[in-house]
């Protein structure tokens, strides 16, 4: 028997996949085998979410994503979409927009209801883009989004640090 | 420590103790979690991730629990040496196929394992024998509080731990465990279990033995979602979804015995004839033959065997740990020929 995936090499590997319910028997050589079962474990759906998503995004937005990208790392959102990975922590506030419906989509839910680090527990609960503990971006409209939530959680200190933040890179 | 030393160790989620571990081999818990401040490793330069690398080697140090741990880079491994830690579950493949900026953090009795700069900077793992996972909660909460002292974690308090993947997102925290279900595949109950397993939202997924080959009537049965719960939420939900699978097992082992005890006793007893006489032996043949024994234990059929001994065996007898016993290379047919002497070895009590 050959691989159901590559149909080169010999079938050793029989798995069940549940998709919508429907069961269905694959074959698989080792190498197909192991893609697979990395798949199934980390992008569980994932690429079909993603592709969901652009279908529903309307055409003028679409030429806008393009163009988006994150202020830390730099990946593109076109990027992500393909490959369905992150760059770095700043993508969650570059892409904020965007993850807020994916993340509810994957997971049911977009609030966070588990733990926090150590040092989290102690201070003021910063809202999506206010948190200074990520990676650091000199995107304009981040940095602005990041002075109105510093504002909204009363840390006056560091609104004024971006406030002078946004300042410079208006002027330069 | 060397490679070599796990040859003759057994990894506390092996010995076959700790609740309901007729049915449930291992507990696992993993946590994802990354650096606030330093782009995730894929997007990572050679320079970020050795910078990472030490840093958190650095911060591992400090852990009371991790007290005795060895710490490999996997650039110093060779690919047999890679390979074998994979076999015994400790991390990844991807982890051993790209070895560069990568480490690999291993705690005494292989409870803890910590992979650096896989797809996330850090992927923290706690595994137990048994039906567990509260106990492993705790060992990987206590850890995980620890390093947030040391360690600036990527986390929004919308949306909890940030990861590169965003399945992973929230909690950023799969359970899992590995069941031995065989009666309920010999009584054909076994894609109904799973099927509503599926739509509970969590995952089941063969074992996978030889690098990848499924089987031996193992399934691993994990959470998916990991935004929206909190990780006690979760964890109960496994063990609630988890004890209906094993009432449901033990009902089908029981109506098995009850209908036809000569054809199971024969069944169990012919495999356990194989396995001690056999001279040349695939691990495909060899893990099936194991489920079998193990069942053979569990109903009482076999008595001079203990599950430790065939739960060890499921890892001595894949490639990496048959080469590294044998001290060279092996190709495939003198593999099946090693991997029959380690079974007998195992198994027979040696007259001499
Ligand atoms: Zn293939
Ligand atoms: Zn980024």
């Amino acid at each position: 028997m050959q691989c159901d995936i590559c149909g080169k090499k010999k079938a050793t590997v029989h798995l069940t996949e549940i998709v919508d319910e429907q069961m269905s028997e694959m074959h698989l050589c080792e190498e197909c085998a192991r893609q697979k079962s990395v798949q199934m474990e980390q992008q569980f759906g994932l690429a079909d979410l993603l592709a969901g998503l652009s279908q529903a995004a309307p055409t003028t937005k679409e030429t806008k994503e393009g163009a988006l990208k994150c202020a830390g790392c730099g990946l593109n959102y076109e990027d992500f979409r393909k490959f369905g990975r992150l760059g770095c922590s700043q993508c969650y506030v570059s892409f904020s927009e965007h993850l807020a419906g994916l993340l509810r989509k994957i997971h049911g839910s977009n609030r966070h209801l588990g733990k926090a680090p150590y040092a989290f527990k102690a201070q003021v609960p910063a809202a999506v883009g206010t948190s200074a503990a990520l990676l650091p971006s000199d995107n304009l409209e981040d940095l602005k989004k990041q002075l109105h939530g510093a504002i909204a959680a009363e840390d006056f200190e560091k609104a004024a640090t971006l406030r002078d933040k946004i300042r410079a890179l208006e002027n330069s | 420590m060397k490679i070599e030393e796990f040859l003759t160790h057994t990894s506390e989620w092996l010995k076959g103790t700790g609740p309901s571990a007729n049915i449930v081999m291992s507990s696992r818990i993993r946590l994802a979690r990354n650096l606030a401040k330093a782009p995730f490793p894929s997007r990572s330069t050679k320079k970020d991730l050795e910078t990472t690398l030490t840093q958190v080697e650095k911060a591992l140090g400090h852990i009371p629990f991790l007290k005795g741990a060895a710490f490999f880079r996997m650039n110093e491994l060779d690919q047999v040496d890679r390979q074998l830690l994979v076999e015994r579950h400790l991390m990844s493949h991807e982890h051993a196929s790209n070895p560069d900026g990568k480490g690999l953090l291993v705690s005494v009795e292989e409870i803890v394992s910590i992979m650096i700069n896989e797809e996330d900077h850090l992927r923290i793992q706690v595994m137990l024998s048994g039906l567990n996972l509260t106990k492993s909660w705790d060992i990987i909460n206590t850890i995980d509080d620890t390093l947030s002292k040391e360690i600036d974690f990527a986390f929004l308090e919308d949306w909890g731990y940030l990861t590169s993947c965003p399945t992973n997102t929230g909690t950023a925290m799969r359970g899992s465990v590995m069941m031995h279900l065989p009666a309920l595949v010999m009584t054909k109950q076994i894609n109904k279990v799973l099927a509503a397993i599926s739509k509970l939202s969590f995952a089941s997924r063969g074992f996978y033995g030889e690098g990848t080959q499924a089987s031996g009537n193992f399934y691993q049965i994990s959470n998916q979602v990991s935004l929206g719960h909190s990780e006690l939420d979760i964890i109960q939900n496994i063990n609630g979804l988890i004890r209906q699978v094993i009432e449901q097992e033990e009902q089908a082992r029981q109506a098995l015995l009850l209908q036809n005890r000569p054809m199971l006793e024969d069944k169990i007893c012919r495999c356990w004839g194989l396995l001690k006489t056999a001279r040349i032996i695939s691990s495909q043949e060899a893990i099936e033959l194991f489920s079998m024994v193990r069942l053979g234990i569990d109903t009482g059929i076999l008595k001079d065997v203990s599950h430790k001994a065939v739960n060890e065996l499921f890892i001595m007898i894949q490639p990496a740990h048959l080469q590294k016993i044998e001290a060279k290379k092996l190709n495939a047919f003198e593999r099946d020929t090693k991997r029959a002497a380690v079974i007998r070895q195992k198994l027979v009590p040696r007259l001499d």
